[in-house]
C-alpha cells in the first residue's frame, strides 16, 4: 500500500536532487533551470498528496498556481539566458566572473 | 469572492489594469519617453491613494487582508516604484537603452510587492513573491548589452528561483501540517507543541523569505546582482522589495504562527547578528561603492529583523520606521551615484569620488548626509530608525543581541567615514559632469528629509506606523 510518506519521500528525494544539482553542477545553466523544474515538481508533488490525504481541494489549486508560475519563470530565465548568450558566446556558468562572487 | 471582495482590491485593479494599458501604448507606439513615463507615475499614485481610502477587511476566502499595515507598506511601496520611473527612466535614456517596458515592469513589480503586503494566506504569498521577482529579473538585466547586466539578472534569476523554491516547499509541508493555507488558520491548528513537519516547512519558509530580503547566510547574490544591475534598478531593489518582504515576513510569523514564538524567536536572532556582521566586516574589504551599498543594505536589514525579533507591537513599529526611513536614504544614494560620471565614465569606486566636494558640492553633501544616516549618527534620520529599534530590542529583553548589533553598527561606521574623506579631502582627478537635473532634484530632496524634513516627518510617521502595527498585540 502506498501512503502519503511515500509520496513525500519521493518529494523529498526530488527536492534534495533539485538543490544539489544547482550548488553541485558549476556547468551549465541549463542544467540548472532543470534543478529548478525539479524542485518545483516535489513541491507539487507534496502539494498533491496532501490534498488527497486531507480531502481538501486547496492543494491542488494551489498546485496548478505553481505549475502556472513555472511556465512563466521558465520563459523569463530563458529569456535571460539568451542574452547572457549573446554577450558572452556560451552559457558556462564557471565562466560567469566578470564580477567575483 | 463577491464584489465587496473587489472594494478591498483597487489599489491591485489599477496596477494590473495600468501596467496591461501602458504595455499596449507602448507596444503600438513603439517607444516610451517622458510622457509615458509620467503616466506610469500617475497609475502608481492612483494606487496609492486607492490603498490609503480603500475598505479595510478580509476578502477572497481570506486570501487577501487589507488593514492599516497593508496600506502603510503599499504607501511606501509605491511611493519609492515612482521615484525609481523618472530615475531609472532619465538613466536609460542617457545610454540610449530607453524602451517604454520599463515603466511597466516596475509597475509589475509594485503590483507584487503590494500582493506581498496583504497576502492572508500561502498562496497568494507566492503569487505576491513571483509576480515582484519575475519583474525583477528582468530589470536587472535590463540592458541586454552589457555583459555585466545580464550576468547579474542570471545570477539574480538562479538564486531567487532557488529561493522560491525553498519558500515553497515550505509552503507545502506547512499546508499539510497545518491542514489550510490560511495564516489564521494555520495558527489556530497548533495546539502546544507545534509538529515537527510544521516546523520544518517554517524554517524553509524563513530561508526563502531570508533570500528576498538578503539577510546572512542567504546574501551571496547581494553584492554581485548590485554591481551589475543598472544603478537607478538597484536603487530600487534596495528599497521596495525589502519593504514588501520584510512585511510578509512579520506577517506569516505573527499572524501564522504567532502561537509558537519561541520555534522562531531565536532564529530572527541568529539571522539578523549574522546580517549585521556580514555587512559590517565584508563591506570594509569593497572597493565598489555599489557592492559597498549591498553590504550596507545586508547590515540594515540586520537591524530592521531585530525590530521584528523584538515582536509586539513595539517591534512591528521598530520595524516599519525602520525600513520607511531606510528607503528614503538608500533612494538618494543611488540617485546620486547615477547621476555621476566623470570623463564619461560612471563613478563607481570610492576612489573614484575624489575631491566630490570640490566638483559638486550638492551632490557631496547629499552623499554625506546618506552616509551619515546609514551609519546612524544623530541628527540624521537613520539614527532615529536606529534607536527604534534598540529600544524595541532592549525592551523586548534582547540585550546582548542589541550591544552586538551596535557593535557591528560601530565597525560599519569604517567604511562609511573613508567614503566621506575620500569626497571631502582627497584631490579631484578631474571635472565631474553636472548631474541630470531629475536625479540630483530627487537627491537632495531625500538628503533634506533624512535632514531636518525627517525630523519634523517623524512626529506623524510614528503614529501611522503605530497604528499599522496594531494588528500584532
Amino acid at each position: 500500500m502506498i501512503g502519503l510518506t511515500n509520496y513525500l519521500a519521493v518529494a523529498a528525494i526530488l527536492f534534495t536532487i533539485g538543490v544539489f544539482g544547482i550548488f553541485v553542477n558549476r556547468k551549465n545553466v541549463i542544467i540548472i533551470l532543470m534543478s529548478i523544474e525539479l524542485i518545483l515538481l516535489a513541491v507539487n508533488i507534496n502539494l498533491v498528496a496532501f490534498s488527497v490525504y486531507l480531502h481538501d481541494v486547496v492543494g491542488q489549486i494551489f498546485a496548478m498556481f505553481v505549475l502556472t508560475v513555472a511556465a512563466a519563470e521558465a520563459a523569463v530565465g530563458l529569456a535571460i539566458l539568451v542574452t547572457f548568450f549573446r554577450n558572452r558566446g556560451d552559457i558556462a556558468v564557471d565562466d560567469a566572473s566578470v564580477m567575483k562572487g | 469572492m463577491t464584489l465587496a471582495d473587489l472594494n478591498l482590491v483597487w489599489p491591485e485593479l489599477m496596477l494590473a489594469g495600468g501596467a496591461l494599458l501602458l504595455l499596449m501604448v507602448g507596444a503600438f507606439r513603439g517607444k516610451g519617453g517622458p510622457a509615458f513615463d509620467g503616466l506610469a507615475m500617475l497609475v502608481l499614485l492612483a494606487a496609492g491613494v486607492a490603498a490609503v481610502l480603500g475598505g479595510e477587511g478580509r476578502g477572497f476566502a481570506g486570501g487577501l487582508i487589507a488593514d492599516n499595515l497593508s496600506s502603510f507598506a503599499k504607501v511606501a511601496i509605491y511611493a519609492a516604484s515612482a521615484l525609481a520611473i523618472p530615475l531609472g527612466g532619465g538613466w536609460l535614456r542617457a545610454r540610449g537603452d530607453d524602451k517604454f517596458e520599463f515603466p511597466v515592469l516596475i509597475l509589475l513589480a509594485a503590483l507584487g510587492m503590494g500582493m506581498m503586503a496583504s497576502a492572508g494566506d500561502l498562496i497568494s504569498l507566492y503569487v505576491g513573491i513571483e509576480l515582484h521577482s519575475l519583474a525583477l529579473y528582468v530589470l536587472a538585466a535590463f540592458r541586454r548589452d552589457d555583459a555585466r547586466s545580464s550576468e547579474a539578472g542570471l545570477k539574480y534569476f538562479v538564486l531567487g528561483a532557488l529561493s522560491s523554491g525553498l519558500l515553497l516547499y515550505g509552503a507545502s509541508l506547512i499546508y499539510g501540517f497545518a491542514g489550510s493555507t490560511h495564516f489564521d488558520v494555520i495558527a489556530a491548528s497548533i495546539q502546544g507543541q507545534a509538529h515537527t513537519g510544521l516546523l520544518f516547512g517554517l524554517v524553509f519558509l524563513i530561508c526563502g523569505l531570508a533570500f528576498k530580503v538578503s539577510a546572512a547566510p542567504f546574501h551571496m547574490w547581494t553584492p554581485d546582482v548590485y554591481e551589475g544591475a543598472p544603478t537607478p534598478v538597484v536603487g530600487f531593489f534596495a528599497g521596495a522589495p525589502k519593504m514588501a518582504a520584510m512585511v510578509l515576513l512579520a506577517r506569516v510569523l505573527s499572524e501564522g504562527f504567532g502561537t509558537t514564538v519561541a520555534q522562531w524567536h531565536s532564529i530572527i536572532v541568529i539571522v539578523a547578528l549574522a546580517s549585521v556582521f556580514v555587512g559590517a566586516f565584508a563591506g570594509l574589504a569593497q572597493k565598489n561603492l555599489k557592492r559597498l551599498w549591498a553590504y550596507s543594505s545586508i547590515a540594515n536589514i540586520g537591524y530592521a529583523l531585530l525590530g521584528l525579533a523584538a515582536g509586539g507591537e513595539v517591534g512591528m513599529q521598530a520595524m516599519l520606521m525602520f525600513m520607511v526611513l531606510y528607503m528614503v536614504d538608500v533612494t538618494g544614494f543611488f540617485a546620486c551615484l547615477g547621476a555621476l560620471q566623470r570623463g564619461g565614465k560612471p563613478m563607481e569606486t570610492v576612489d573614484d569620488m575624489a575631491g566630490l566636494f570640490k566638483e559638486q558640492p550638492g551632490i557631496a553633501l547629499a552623499m554625506t548626509a546618506f552616509a551619515l544616516s546609514a551609519l546612524g549618527l544623530p541628527p540624521f534620520s537613520g539614527f532615529f530608525a536606529k534607536v527604534f529599534v534598540f529600544k524595541a530590542a532592549l525592551g523586548a529583553g534582547l540585550v546582548w543581541p542589541a550591544v552586538l548589533a551596535l557593535v557591528g553598527s560601530v565597525v560599519a561606521a569604517a567604511y562609511y567615514l573613508r567614503l566621506i574623506k575620500v569626497m571631502w579631502f582627497d584631490p579631484s582627478t578631474g571635472p565631474v559632469e553636472t548631474p541630470p537635473l531629475t536625479a540630483k532634484t530627487i537627491a537632495i530632496g531625500a538628503a533634506l528629509f533624512s535632514f531636518p524634513v525627517g525630523l519634523i516627518a517623524l512626529h506623524w510617521l510614528e503614529p501611522l506606523a503605530l497604528a499599522a502595527s496594531a494588528a500584532f498585540g
